[in-house]
């Protein structure tokens, strides 16, 4: 006997359980929606929260959404018939809770319920980010939200350099980086956006044609100066995240104390000879760096890169690990690292957490109404990093 | 009965190149002057001249900052990490 598709549709629709619409939208939360119909199609609308599996693939991928055999799965195609059909495979792949959505998403859309519009993502997009959306953790409407986000690189050097490169990737629509500095014959040991033919160019437009060449949908706003207390805030305030990737103490604490200006958190790195820190500051959320450090060393306790060495690729490393964490506050997915302190030893080759908390008495952000006093770049080592306040 | 320091490798320097120092058990504060009287320079670095430590080096105990246990007074007992963290900022 041969039955034809109608046939076949049917035939499931009676082995599997069909979900209404009206009583699926307010459970929407609870239960992981897959839309199996094609990307074009997806394109056109879908319902919010929806993970885009087209049916082609189903079987391979739906353990990457459904985890659990007993958990509730709905699927949903145009008008309920690719669904019933995917729904019965489901449930002979051992899926106990699965559902069609009745009538699909068209019959979703006659009875008014919500819907998001069409994704921005192109086909090269889907393309090139395909892993990245084949995460249920990011999926297309994280990959979205990557394309849309602003991170501000304070440094283009040797960790900002693998954190542009893998923001850049990772498709962060905007990128600024600021950095007064050129590229020097004694940077590319470690400092992988720039290279041979760029010595002597400015830092920031060597990064820009090395960032660009990688992935053009990210656009690149190159600041070639000195971050000051006179540019921090104006600079700052376009950005969702600041990557604090500085090689020195006055930056830092500028960096922290504008971020208490603005809230905007601070995935800090800092690295020196074979040892790295990693850390994210969450303005009177978490600890600041003041919390941590009150004062900088004095400078004749505080050698610098060009004095005592740095491994290259322990740049490498702090800086990638601060990329993970600036995309897991731009998709706010995982536990990010505020209020832990990650430290890296390469040459015991050990990674080691220490709790890191918000000081009642930080000479910063203690005060929530009164930020610190943005202290002037050049004379803070002076200062001896004394904090005052705005009033 | 002993606890074991690390010496981050910007105070190796100062520790004959060791990355870890024995030191008897007790309280921090017991520790660190006998760090300081087998290390004279790295103690000075630890504590200012107030016998505080300063406040660009934090210590912890196991995980905790001792800032927020019971600072010197913290006990350190047998077979428990003492981690030097001193602020860097190469970047």
């Amino acid at each position: 006997m041969t039955l034809t598709y109608q046939d076949l549709v049917n035939q499931a629709k009676q082995q599997i359980r069909e979900v209404d619409p009206a009583r699926l939208e307010p459970r929407l939360e609870d239960v992981t929606i897959l839309d199996i119909r094609e990307a074009d199609e997806f394109d056109h609308g879908a319902i919010s929260g929806a993970h885009l599996v087209p049916r082609g693939v189903l079987e391979s991928v739906v353990g990457l959404f459904a985890t659990d055999l007993d958990q509730e799965v709905v699927l949903y195609c145009a008008v309920g018939a690719r669904s019933a059909l995917a729904a019965q495979t489901l449930q002979q792949m051992g899926y106990s809770n699965v559902a069609s959505l009745r009538g699909g998403f068209n019959r979703w859309k006659d009875e008014g319920l919500p819907w998001h519009p069409p994704d921005s993502l192109t086909a090269e997009q889907r393309a090139r980010y395909s892993r990245h959306t084949l995460l249920p953790e990011v999926g297309e409407a994280g990959q979205v939200k990557l394309l849309e986000s602003r991170v501000l690189l304070v440094g283009a050097g040797g960790l900002g350099s693998p954190a542009a490169l893998y923001l850049a990737a990772a498709g962060v629509g905007t990128l600024g980086i600021i950095d007064f500095d050129v590229v020097d014959a004694s940077n590319l040991q470690r400092q992988i956006l720039h290279n041979v033919d760029r010595i002597g160019q400015p830092k920031v437009e060597s990064a820009r044609e090395t960032l660009t060449a990688l992935n053009p949908d990210v656009k690149v706003v190159t600041y070639n100066e000195r971050l000051s207390a006179d540019n921090v805030l104006d600079i700052f305030a376009e950005y969702d995240v600041i990557v604090d990737g500085g090689d020195n103490f006055p930056t830092r604490y500028l960096v922290n104390d504008a971020s208490l200006h603005l809230r905007k958190p601070v995935v800090h790195g800092s690295v020196f000879r074979f040892e790295g820190q990693v850390t994210v500051f969450d303005p009177y959320e978490g600890p600041c760096y003041r919390c941590q450090f009150a004062e900088p060393p004095p400078p004749e306790l505080a050698p610098s890169c060009a004095e005592a060495g740095v491994l290259g690729v322990l740049t490498g490393i702090i800086g990638s690990i601060q990329a993970i964490e600036t995309v897991k506050i731009l998709l706010d997915i995982g536990d990010g690292l505020a209020g832990r302190l990650l430290t890296y030893d390469g040459l015991a080759q050990e990674f080691r957490t220490l709790r890191v908390m918000r000081d009642p008495q930080c000479p910063a952000c203690a005060d929530e109404d009164h930020p610190p006093q943005l202290v002037e770049y050049d004379v803070t080592c002076a200062h001896q990093g004394s904090v005052a306040r705005v009033a | 009965m002993t606890a074991t320091v690390r010496i981050p490798t910007s105070l190796r320097t100062l520790t004959d190149g060791s990355s870890e120092v024995e030191v008897p058990t007790g309280q921090v504060g017991t520790a660190i002057e006998d760090l300081t009287t087998r290390y004279p320079e790295l103690g000075e670095r630890l504590l200012g001249e107030d016998g505080k430590p300063r406040r660009f080096v934090n210590i912890f105990v196991a995980e905790d900052d001792i800032r927020f246990l019971d600072g010197l007074d913290t006990a350190l007992t047998e077979g428990q990490v003492l981690t030097i963290l001193p602020a860097v900022a190469g970047g």
